[in-house]
């Protein structure tokens, strides 16, 4: 019985942005890294930090905080960077802090509610409730697509 | 056994022994009587022969097999070598190829090979009988009897041994099928004989049945006073041995042939020479029987490309380490330690050459197919053509050299194709009825340049011109101002590619924007230039990457961006005073010419932390023939750099062209010239 629930955990790992709690499953991430020294691209999206050396491999760095529209704050000893894998591509997202692993059984997942706090529901996957917690699972797909990014890029040079 | 286990290093062995016998078999073609060449050619089928049979690859092994009786007859000059018979060959080859493909896609490597195989025997068979020299020495009729011919030296050897009353014979030893160590049954052959005679040359030579590179049967020819029956008991003592023919050379018939015989060119044998190598072999030899394959190649190993750069980044990180060990011990002043690091940092030097020209191959790996196709392009179209490949040894990242073929098939279609006009239409012209193709490949600061050049017709501007209008791709006005430059440009566009509609024009063009496309996906750029009726080159600028690339490091703000260096003309410093202004574009006069200045500081929106100097350090570069004068706050000095991509989430930043990572871990961006200059 019990293996039938394990399958039907999805785990994941935890970090905060704000004041809130946020999920990405484990599969996705890579590691998590203190803040390097982040190189600044230039003509690139706000929200784009640079790129920092990863262990040889130069990995684009990406400020949660910017992307979804949440005022910014200067790093701290806590925050991190969450290596995630989406397709072929390998992005750190900065946030504020990542300590927690969890498993979250599947049917406490919802789907995203029509309006989260400013932040778009495209982004979300779910939210799971977890007694008093409340987690917002995101959608890195939607968050990382790149052509997004282009598109954004576009219009800043439009602008 | 496990197939799979080998399947990759039989799938690369046999596309490298496919490869070498297209290359040797263009050779034999303009050299046919050479006989070295045909045993290159006769090595490669061999081994390809057994391999294929170890593998279980049967329709491979009868082709392979059958192509090397015909190459038999050749280097034992039963068989000419004729175009027919080349064409014939080169097809068994295609067949082969069409095969190791197979394999290599996962296929069985199945083909129906009766047919080629039937033309090889007709061949075989056909010029064998007609051809049979007048001297000839034995009855041995065996389908597979090699003719013995004898030198000048040899014929002298015999006569003189006959005349001092000792019988020449030949003697024809055949192994057991079922022989297990062919070469030592040769030695123990070989000291049987000595014992009753001198040995003085056997078919195959020594060397060859050492490596036991023979079917089951070979030749030796024999002076002894011994009686034939005395010495086929004698062998016949040797266990495996199926059966010995002798036959008694009559010297008579050896002068008449003497004449005829030209080329006599299989090595002599020194009895002493045959014992002492034998003797080694079976020392040596031996205990190596299953190396062999490995031994035959060349001394190196494949490794997978990841893995290279799993090590190259690995690497790096070791250079940022050393860079900081390098810090602490400047700051510890320790003799000791500053030595070891220093010592630590040349041989990471040297290993950091090692590592990226691991990546490194000779573009000779692409070009090797094309004398092959080109004959075979030429023969269609019944054009007269001769392909001159210049700088085949040039290295290129094996990333790209994967990538660049495809392109370069495509030009060289189009040049024999298109480019090199009939035969008679060139004579008309007054030009050599032969079309001169030329590819060439060279290094020019860190790119590497492939031209295709032709002495063909040349574009034709108008015909271009009048499809590029009818396509809407230019205007019927625009038309006139064009440049020659720019309508040549106009074959790349894709517009301009189907082929009904080029082929009534020019002939150019058909799917060049392919390889435009192509060419620029590996950061590079590929132009045309033409003179009609003389001919037409395609150059393709490609870059090394991954590669060490020189660049200049330059300060911005606090910033560190690298420039190329094959991009900077100089660098000098300048007097806010001599910035003109032109437009409300800020120039500078530079040795007579007005060069735009582009402050980086403000193009890059570095934030600004230093204050502005009365003096301005100034980058210039160029694009072609135009310039601009990069604005920078200090420069940092030039180094040798590893270019790093920026990732697939960051694929296309404007007037960014890439990364490295400097000694202390950090990024630094490459700055794009050609972008920053329209």
């Amino acid at each position: 019985m019990s293996e039938e629930v394990m399958t039907q955990d999805v785990k994941v790992i935890i970090f905060q942005l704000k004041d809130e709690e946020y999920g990405v499953e484990v599969e996705q991430v890579r590691s998590i890294e203190r803040v390097l020294h982040i190189t600044r691209v230039p003509s690139t999206p706000d929200f784009v930090e640079g790129v920092i050396n990863l262990r040889g491999v130069v990995t684009p760095i990406i400020d949660l905080r910017k992307r979804f529209d949440i005022e910014g704050i200067d790093h701290s000893e806590a925050t991190r960077v969450i290596i995630v894998t989406v397709g072929e591509m390998d992005v750190g997202l900065v946030v504020d802090s990542a300590n927690d692993v969890i498993d979250i059984p599947k049917d406490a997942i919802e789907p995203p509610p029509e309006v989260v706090g400013g932040l778009e529901a495209a982004y979300i996957r779910g939210v799971a409730k977890l007694e008093k917690r409340l987690l917002i699972l995101l959608n890195l797909d939607k968050v990382l697509n790149p052509d997004e990014l282009e598109d954004i890029q576009e219009m800043e040079r439009d602008a | 056994m496990e197939r799979n286990q080998y399947l990759e290093m039989f799938i690369d062995e046999s596309t490298e022994h496919l490869q070498a016998m297209n290359t040797n078999l263009l050779d034999l073609e303009k050299n046919p009587q050479d006989l070295k060449i045909v045993n290159e050619i006769f090595r490669s089928a061999h081994t390809l022969k057994g391999m294929a049979a170890t593998m279980g690859y049967d329709d491979l092994a009868s082709l392979t097999h059958q192509m090397e009786n015909v190459l038999d007859g050749i280097r034992n000059e039963n068989i000419e070598t004729t175009t027919k018979l080349m064409d014939v060959v080169f097809e068994s080859v295609d067949d082969l190829e069409y095969m190791v493909n197979d394999i290599a896609d996962g296929g069985e490597g199945k083909k129906d090979v009766t047919e080629v195989v039937a033309k090889l025997e007709q061949i075989e068979n056909g010029e064998e009988t007609t051809n049979e020299p007048s001297g000839s020495l034995s009855p041995l009729n065996d389908s597979e009897a090699a003719e013995v011919s004898y030198d000048d030296f040899e014929h002298t050897v015999i006569r003189q041994s006959h005349e001092q009353g000792f019988t020449p014979m030949q003697i024809r030893i055949s192994l057991r099928e079922d022989v297990i160590l062919k070469a030592a049954r040769v030695f123990m052959v070989f000291e049987v004989l000595e014992q009753v005679g001198e040995v003085i040359k056997s078919l195959p030579a020594v060397d060859k049945l050492e490596e036991e590179d023979f079917d089951l049967s070979f030749d030796v020819t024999l002076v002894t006073k011994t009686g034939a029956e005395e010495v086929k008991s004698r062998v016949m003592k040797v266990s495996e041995i199926e059966d010995v023919q002798i036959t008694e050379i009559n010297v008579t018939d050896i002068d008449n042939e003497e004449t005829a015989n030209t080329q006599g060119d299989s090595p002599e044998i020194q009895p002493a020479e045959v014992k002492e190598e034998a003797e080694n072999q079976l020392q040596v030899k031996q205990p190596e029987k299953d190396e062999k394959v490995s031994q035959a190649s060349n001394k190196t190993i494949r490794v997978n490309i990841d893995r290279l750069d799993s090590l190259m980044n690995l690497f790096e990180e070791l250079v940022i380490d050393r860079g900081r060990l390098e810090q602490i011990s400047k700051d510890m002043k320790s003799a000791e330690l500053t030595e070891t690091v220093e010592h630590m940092s040349r041989i990471s030097g040297d290993l950091q050459n090692i590592i990226l020209n691991m990546r490194m191959v000779p573009v000779e790996q692409v070009f090797n197919r094309f004398p092959r196709m080109v004959r075979g392009l030429a023969k269609d179209l019944n054009k007269k053509i001769r392909l001159e490949i210049i700088g085949a040894e040039t290295e290129l990242d094996r990333t790209v050299i994967d990538e660049i073929g495809d392109p370069l098939v495509h030009l060289l279609r189009n040049s024999i194709d298109h480019g090199i006009e009939m035969p008679a239409e060139r004579k008309q012209a007054g030009k050599n009825d032969e079309g001169h193709i030329t590819l060439k490949a060279y290094h020019s600061g860190n790119h590497v340049f492939i031209e295709v050049a032709d002495d063909g017709s040349g574009v034709n501007r108008e015909g271009v011109l009048r499809k590029a209008i009818k396509s809407g791709i230019v205007t019927e006005e625009n038309s006139h101002s064009m440049t020659d430059r720019q309508v040549y440009e106009l074959l790349f566009s894709s517009g301009l590619s189907t082929t009904d509609v080029i082929s009534d024009v020019s002939g150019r063009g058909v799917g060049l924007d392919v390889v435009k496309n192509k060419i620029e996906s590996l950061g590079g750029n590929v132009a045309v230039t033409s003179k009609p009726g003389q001919g037409t080159t395609f150059s393709i600028q490609l870059p090394l990457t991954l590669s060490i690339i020189s660049v200049m490091l330059v300060e911005v703000q606090k910033e560190i961006y690298a420039i190329p260096l094959s991009s900077i003309i100089e660098t000098a410093i300048i007097k806010k005073d001599d910035i003109m202004s032109a437009h409300n574009q800020k120039v500078i006069d530079f040795r007579g010419s007005v060069v735009p200045l582009i402050d980086l500081t403000h193009f890059f929106e570095v934030p600004v932390t230093k204050d502005e100097d009365d003096y301005y350090s100034i980058v210039i570069v160029r694009k072609g023939e135009k310039m601009a004068a990069l604005v920078v706050n200090s420069f940092i000095g030039q180094q040798e750099i590893v270019l790093k991509s920026l990732g697939n989430y960051l694929n296309s930043v404007f007037a960014i062209s890439g990364a490295t990572i400097l000694g202390n871990g950090q990024v630094a961006l490459i700055v794009d010239c050609n972008a920053l200059i329209k």
